[in-house]
């Protein structure tokens, strides 16, 4: 019998379970990523996929079940900047007074002293991650200003500048233009190269075939999780949407 | 004679200054206006208006107790504001009743509290003043303790100004990269009370609120930097102290009411002329004329 090496997995979550206040939001979930990976993470809405995203981060407790990050608790995958997590737009306040600069230097807090101090290294991080995301030209432009999809890789460039291992991303894809889009897309192909494991929720199905090695269907639980290929079937999908088909959900050509 | 001498600007700023009262209050308002104003832009933008209001007002009876202890008033003002946002998280999170609601019921229960006690306890407490402040007859051991918090809040508040900013933007963000949250949330709930605590002194307990969201409101126009947000925050409740004090110097007005009032008018000032997100945007008029 081979004994499983739990380094080998970026992330683990095995029989996780989130309630609040006694309402089930999340129970007997599992997955498990290796480095490279992307996942897709698909339901419905209230399905628990941002119970799931808040689980990893560690913003909310769950109350059965374990989470590993690199063999490690979630606590100390917080300490080490392991994971960095990319709201959906309308997750975060687009009025508040910030500049795209600043933003992507939040990246950077946690591995600062507590004045929060950037030194030479984080400000050339936060460069290079600006200009990854191609908004070199909008630096010191509020976020109140961007287009949805320029505020998009505003918050991919803080990621990035974090140098977390673990990308975890709401709706990576929605409310962004074709530019943003296709950035990301190219984004996800490097980080991929780089070891980087992804794990992002959509409402897309075809984002899930074009860019998921594994897919991860929920609906308060796991209903199928595997390779791409072999868990996206239209029988799947339909049990996770509750019954009403996929050619309703994206159109008969898929 | 008073409406000659009223008539020239020098001595409109100057006069008042002969007294030692007005001294006094004129420094200390401009420096619970300060800490509140600093307060102010983070209250604005986490939302905390009605939690604001809620503590000001709670800490009512703790007012009431301390001084009949003959405690300082700033301890029983502030166990008494945190307890309020303690029993309105309790609350919230063991009954069905909505955040507002419950924030509404519990602030108006500790006020009645407080006002309950201050009419059984018949200590020389002046109701009047701690309802409506007293800026112009403030004791020597207000002034200190006035000073102490002051100074405790701002400290607080420029060490941890960037993690605050970041816990009011994206406390989820906050969370995943190791920074303690919990810690922040209550961080920023002393410094409320203790703001609330030193503000009350100015303007009194019913219109401290004004003090804790009007400067923040009124720099939020003006603004898309945090930084200019602060300094703008903390420099309009600052003027506004000066202006309210003076006004109610010469025109004989409660001055509680009259720093408030300026607080407001210079908001609607910024309201309907800021140059982006002003009525009328002033940027638009000036272009307008040049061309």
């Amino acid at each position: 019998m081979e004994t499983i090496n739990y380094q080998n997995f970026r992330i683990d979550a095995e029989n996780i379970c989130v309630d609040y206040n006694g309402k089930v939001a999340l129970y007997d979930a599992n997955l498990r990523l290796k480095p490279g990976q992307i996942c897709g993470l698909v339901g419905m809405n209230g399905a628990g996929k941002t119970t799931f995203f808040n689980a990893l981060t560690g913003f909310v407790n769950i109350s059965k079940g374990k989470i590993r990050i690199n063999g490690e608790s979630v606590r100390s995958a917080q300490k080490d900047q392991t994971i960095a997590y990319v709201p959906q737009n309308e997750g975060i306040d687009s009025q508040f007074p910030i500049s795209v600069w600043d933003v992507v230097m939040m990246g950077r807090y946690g591995s600062m002293n507590i004045f929060r101090c950037p030194r030479e290294s984080d400000v050339q991080a936060v460069k290079d991650a600006i200009e990854r995301v191609d908004l070199s030209d909008q630096i010191s432009t509020p976020i109140g200003n961007l287009s949805g999809g320029q505020r998009k890789r505003t918050f991919l460039a803080r990621a990035i500048a974090q140098r977390a291992s673990i990308l975890l991303l709401d709706e990576p894809f929605s409310g962004v233009d074709i530019r943003t889009e296709k950035l990301i897309s190219e984004l996800f192909i490097q980080f991929k190269n780089e070891g980087k494991t992804i794990l992002l929720s959509t409402h897309d199905m075809i984002h899930v075939r074009e860019f998921c090695d594994l897919v991860l269907l929920i609906n308060k639980t796991v209903v199928a999780y595997g390779e791409t290929s072999e868990v996206f079937t239209p029988e799947n999908i339909t049990t996770t949407f509750g019954g009403i088909s996929p050619d309703f959900l994206f159109g008969p050509e898929s | 004679m008073e409406l000659c001498s009223f008539l020239t600007l020098d001595s409109f700023i100057t006069d008042p200054l002969t007294h030692d009262f007005m001294r006094k209050a004129l420094l200390m308002s401009s420096l619970v206006a300060a800490v509140c104003g600093f307060l102010s832009s983070y209250l604005t933008l986490k939302g905390w208006a009605l939690m604001g209001d809620a503590v000001s007002h709670s800490v009512m009876p703790g007012v009431v107790v301390a001084y009949a202890l003959g405690l300082p008033f700033s301890l029983g003002a502030f166990i008494f504001g945190v307890g309020s946002v303690a029993l309105i998280g309790f609350i919230k999170q063991k009954s069905r009743v909505k955040e507002d609601t419950v924030i509404g019921l519990v602030f108006t229960g500790f006020f009645a509290l407080g006002i309950v006690l201050v009419s059984k306890i018949k200590s020389n407490i002046d109701l009047h003043s701690i309802l409506f402040g007293s800026p112009l007859g403030i004791s020597l051991s207000d002034v200190k303790q006035t000073i102490f918090i002051s100074l405790l809040v701002v400290i607080l508040l420029s060490i941890f100004r960037k993690d605050l900013m970041l816990y009011c933007f994206d406390p989820r963000h906050a969370k995943t990269v190791g920074i303690n949250v919990f810690f922040l949330h209550y961080l920023l709930l002393t410094c409320l009370s203790l703001a609330a605590v030193v503000g009350l002194q100015s303007v009194g307990i019913i219109l401290v609120v004004a003090m804790l969201i009007t400067p923040g409101a009124t720099a939020y126009l003006l603004t898309d930097k945090f930084d200019n947000m602060t300094v703008i925050s903390v420099l309009s409740a600052i003027i506004s102290s000066l202006i309210g004090i003076y006004v109610s110097f010469w025109f004989d007005l409660e001055t509680g009411g009259s720093i408030v009032l300026a607080q407001t008018f210079i908001f609607l000032f910024a309201f309907l002329f800021a140059p982006r997100y002003g009525i009328f945007k002033l940027k638009k008029l000036f272009a307008g004329y040049k061309s």
